[in-house]
């Protein structure tokens, strides 16, 4: 396969999703939906990074969640490896979840605690038989750990006696046992502190670059994406607002909100009387349950006009622009200050 | 009790963290004695439990009989060894204990953890089915089916199995339902683990500790509501010692012999107090981790 | 009104020492053992300037702020050294001294505001209370005088959310009613431990000025703690960089980050994800160390690139230069390593 070929082609592809939690009904029978995310669309090319940022309350958890199958999907289609994710039956979403997996925030909580780190990384291999012949699991236990930068003898211990970057390093390695197309960062760094950070950050540039594994990064930080991402989706109380290559995206924003967001994210570069005004939204972000009418942003966005109230911007291609930007005002975003 | 004991107490976190306290060991060994002369009943009893020897009925404790040797703890109206007795009613009241508890465990961890794991319509039912129970007095429930089904071991076993499930139950569910959100759950589940692999890998080890404690404390109550049925007449047949059934007995002559009743009384006390101490021990063990 | 206007006596003048730590040691007491965990840290704060403290989880940065409140954990305490408030070493200090000085000389705010707020009571009240118990203001006007510093801080219908209980506020809003708390009584001295890190980065950036604003109006001396370079940037005009209990350097904010002298500093800015070379990090090596058995010499050196047998045996000073000061064997090929590679 040509690195171009790897590049054009698309592992995972989202649309229309809408997708959230379900609260069982009246005494307890029947259930109901609450949609968190609505109208996602965006697309992981293989061997590639897809960024995704947001506040607190923008979905981005929930889109995670429902992409591997932890949140139900209410609707849309969620294609990966040649099938709807969204509506296959049960025992064969389990059988694909082999080419799909997760890393999450706190490997403390996400990793059982009674396991030894070597089953931890194998059980993959127990759930999806027939990856690993059961006599070659030691060695390939001590070659992922090998991998992730850790030695053989770290399997044999348990969680607790590993550090916490050492711990998110066994995360990785039991996402990587079954060798999946994709792996799920959810806030996969942000537990961490600065020094230990860098080094999995490496890791995960260094693993893709060897075994070509895609990932759908999520993060708050946005330095963080912006390092590790070649394309970035921006979302803002459940919906994608701009989305592109990340370069464009953190380059040339196009949606007030990612200009905020951009402009309020502190930087080392920053100093506390350098003159430079920072856009300071008003507010905070409004109930994901109950979003505004129109666009959601709305409420918060200092260009917002009678328009916004009444119609839901469509995430357009603008011209010459390489993302897509879901507002009205679009065209003008770049040019006009805050008020 | 022994099927479930080892696989809660190797837990490596606990054995690291914290030992058994003094008491803990003390409640072990007074349970261990009475187990022990439970077991070997037969071979250290002196006399037969079931014979009766009228010239010897109603000896105070230290009695010396007339070929020589000494009832200990009395005889009784029947002229019975008393000691003998007690470990006859031994075998009977631990029996019952024990079985009660394994069956009431086995059945409550059943239905905690399909009620707590799956929840849903199944966990509405089956809790709102338990709550109706417990709403009921339990010694009640006991006296109706122990009526019904007649005196036997078996049935005592059955009676008092279908009047505690609902306790071990519960306590498997809340366990079961707060692991079942922990996020190492959610792991297995993104990594494609079916809902058998999940249950008895994931969500099942963090069910034992809290059960294991239930069942300690319930091993002691179960006794004692044996004893309180044997006593009314509806629990272990009378040609069968049990220590309530002995207690039973001994009522007519608390005036004039008061050994009768007071020394299984003693044996039940003690035994059910050291059951205790240790359940609470193991409850002190299990509660620094308790969101586990 | 200004909340400064409660201390009508003498205004104190910019850049007076408000509070010093000096050559503090902090200590787990357990038994007749002391552990050691923060081992010798020398600080002042100055009015109407913000000093930063970083450094990673497990650097006593936060011990070393609560000792300026005279609020160690239990089972810790100030073993050496002294710490003082506006001219009083607080080391003689009763419970009732501290509790006069808390809120009048010193505040703190802390990462999560509800462990500030009691749930069960308005907001307002809580921010009146000050007023009615240590001014013996009446009712009516602590309540007055709590609203103005809503509004002051940001709260939007100051009026009408006094009567609103904690749980009815989002997290921003939450972080400024503490935050108006915290100035009641118009402290000298303002700690804010990760004031931010529980926020929103749009809503960080919102209570960042406010912190800022009121810090320049009410001529603060503040010490924000905080493990986020990026934030200290924004607010801080000098900083102070702590590693396993001790102060490696410190010095003038723009000057240290463009010229760090201490390695664990450069590591630190090197490890930031930048977006000028989207190429491979620079992480620092190795894990921090457990804070209660730091390795012996320099604790640093076990993940130095710089280490030499020296930093193996020897735990190098806090040397002072001018307004710099940095503890390193090696402090001039750190400066001379970030100025080579610089104009690229």
């Amino acid at each position: 396969m040509t690195a171009t070929a790897q590049e054009t082609e698309v592992v995972l592809k989202v649309s229309g999703l809408e997708a959230g939690y379900e609260r069982p009904g009246r005494y307890g029978f029947g259930r109901r939906r609450v949609p968190v995310v609505a109208g996602i669309d965006l697309a992981v090319r293989a061997g590639r990074t897809l960024g995704i940022v947001g506040e607190s309350g923008c979905g981005k958890s929930t889109l995670a969640r429902a992409i591997v199958g932890l949140r139900p999907a209410f609707a849309g289609s969620i294609e990966f490896a040649g099938a709807d994710l969204a509506s296959v039956p049960a025992r064969r979403r389990r059988r694909m979840s082999r080419d799909l997996q997760m890393v999450f925030q706190d490997p403390y909580t996400s990793l059982n605690p009674r396991m030894t780190v070597a089953a931890v990384i194998a059980e993959g291999w127990r759930v999806h038989p027939g990856i690993v012949p059961r006599d070659q699991e030691d060695a390939e236990v001590a070659r992922l750990l090998g991998l992730v930068g850790l030695r053989a003898e770290h399997g044999a211990r348990h969680l607790h006696e590993l550090s916490g970057g050492q711990c998110q390093r066994v995360s990785i390695a039991r996402a990587l046992a079954p060798r999946p197309k994709l792996i799920v960062c959810d806030e996969a760094v942000s537990a961490l502190d600065v020094s230990i950070r860098a080094q999995i950050l490496n890791l995960l540039g260094d693993l893709q670059s060897e075994l070509g594994v895609a990932y759908l990064f999520i993060s708050h930080d946005l330095d963080v994406v912006r390092h590790i991402a070649h394309d970035v989706a921006v979302m803002y109380l459940g919906t994608i607002v701009e989305h592109g290559p990340a370069a464009d995206v953190f380059g040339d924003p196009q949606h007030p909100y990612t200009r905020a967001l951009l402009s309020a994210a502190p930087s080392v570069r920053d100093r506390p009387d350098d003159g430079v005004q920072e856009i300071v939204l008003r507010g905070e972000v409004p109930s994901p349950t109950a979003p505004p009418t129109g666009c959601r942003f709305r409420t918060r966005c200092y260009m917002a006009a009678e328009v916004c109230e009444r119609k839901v911007p469509e995430p357009v291609p603008r011209d010459g622009l390489p993302q897509s930007v879901a507002c009205h005002f679009a065209d003008s975003a770049g040019t006009t200050a805050p008020g | 009790m022994s099927a479930i004991a080892p696989v809660a107490i190797t837990a490596p976190e606990v054995r690291r963290r914290r030992r058994l306290p003094a008491r803990a060991w003390a409640g072990i060994g007074i349970v261990g004695v009475f187990v022990l002369a439970a077991v070997l009943g037969p071979l250290l009893m002196p006399y037969d439990p079931v014979a009766t020897d009228l010239p010897h009925r109603l000896l105070p404790p230290g009695s010396r009989l007339g070929d020589g040797s000494v009832a200990w703890l009395g005889t009784d109206q029947v002229g019975r060894d008393m000691l003998t007795t007690l470990l006859a009613g031994s075998r009977v009241s631990l029996l019952v204990g024990t079985a009660t508890v394994l069956i009431g465990g086995a059945a409550g961890l059943v239905v905690g953890l399909v009620s707590g794991y799956f929840g849903g319509w199944a966990d509405t039912v089956l809790s709102r089915f338990g709550d109706m129970q417990l709403a009921f007095p339990s010694i009640l429930l006991a006296i109706l089916i122990a009526g019904v089904l007649g005196p036997s071991v078996t049935n005592i076993v059955i009676t008092l199995a279908v009047t505690r499930w609902v306790i071990f139950a519960r306590v498997v569910r809340a366990s079961a339902l707060a692991t079942r959100d922990l996020e190492f759950v959610d792991s297995a589940r993104v990594l494609g683990a079916g809902s058998a692999r999940i249950l008895f890998r994931h969500v099942l080890p963090s069910c034992w500790q809290p059960l294991l404690v239930a069942a300690t404390v319930q091993i002691g109550l179960v006794m004692v509501a044996e004893a309180s049925l044997s006593f009314l007449g509806l629990g272990i047949p009378p040609d069968q010692a049990s220590w309530g059934a002995t207690v039973s007995a001994g009522r007519d002559y608390l005036g004039s012999a008061w050994w009768i009743s007071t020394m299984p009384a003693i044996a039940l006390a003690a035994v059910v107090t050291a059951v205790g101490i240790v359940g609470d021990a193991f409850r002190d063990l299990a509660d620094p981790r308790a969101q586990l | 009104m200004t909340v400064s206007a409660v201390h009508p006596a003498q205004p104190p003048a910019p850049g007076d020492v408000a509070a010093e730590l000096r050559d503090v040691h902090i200590g787990f007491r357990s038994g007749r053992d002391v552990t050691p965990v923060v081992r010798g840290v020398g600080l002042r704060l100055r009015r109407g300037r913000v000093l930063a403290l970083v450094g990673e989880s497990g650097s006593g940065k936060s011990l070393t702020s609560l000792a300026l409140i005279g609020l160690l954990p239990p089972g810790a305490e100030v073993t050496s050294g002294s710490v003082v408030l506006d001219g009083a070493d607080t080391g003689g200090f009763s419970a009732r001294r501290w509790r006069e000085a808390r809120g009048d000389r010193v505040a703190m705010i802390f990462q999560d505001p509800m462990a500030a707020l009691n749930p069960g009571f308005a907001v307002g009240r809580q921010i009146a209370e000050p007023f009615r118990r240590r001014l013996r203001l009446r009712r009516r006007e602590a309540r007055e005088r709590a609203v103005a510093l809503m509004r002051e801080v940001g709260i939007a219908d100051a009026e009408s959310r006094y009567g609103d209980h904690p749980h009815e506020f989002s997290g921003g809003m939450r972080q400024r009613a503490v935050i108006a708390m915290a100035l009641a009584l118009g402290p000298s001295v303002l700690l804010a431990d990760e004031p931010t890190t529980a926020l929103d980065v749009t809503v960080q950036a919102q209570i960042l000025r406010l912190l800022a604003r009121r810090q320049q109006e009410a001529d603060l001396a503040t010490l924000l703690v905080s493990h986020d370079l990026g934030v200290v940037a924004r607010v801080a005009q000098d900083v102070a960089v702590m590693y396993a209990g001790r102060i490696v350097e410190r010095g003038p904010l723009d000057d240290v980050y463009t010229r760090p002298s201490h390695p664990y500093t450069l590591g630190l800015l090197e490890a930031m994800p930048d977006a000028r070379d989207g190429g491979r990090l620079k992480p620092i090596k190795g894990v921090p160390p457990d804070p209660r058995r730091p390795p012996g010499g320099c604790a640093f050196h076990p993940r130095c690139p710089f280490a030499t047998d020296v930093c193996r045996d020897e735990d190098p000073p806090l040397a002072e230069d001018g307004d710099r000061a940095v503890a390193c064997h090696h402090a001039d090929e750190v400066t001379a390593s970030r100025e080579t590679e610089e104009p690229r």
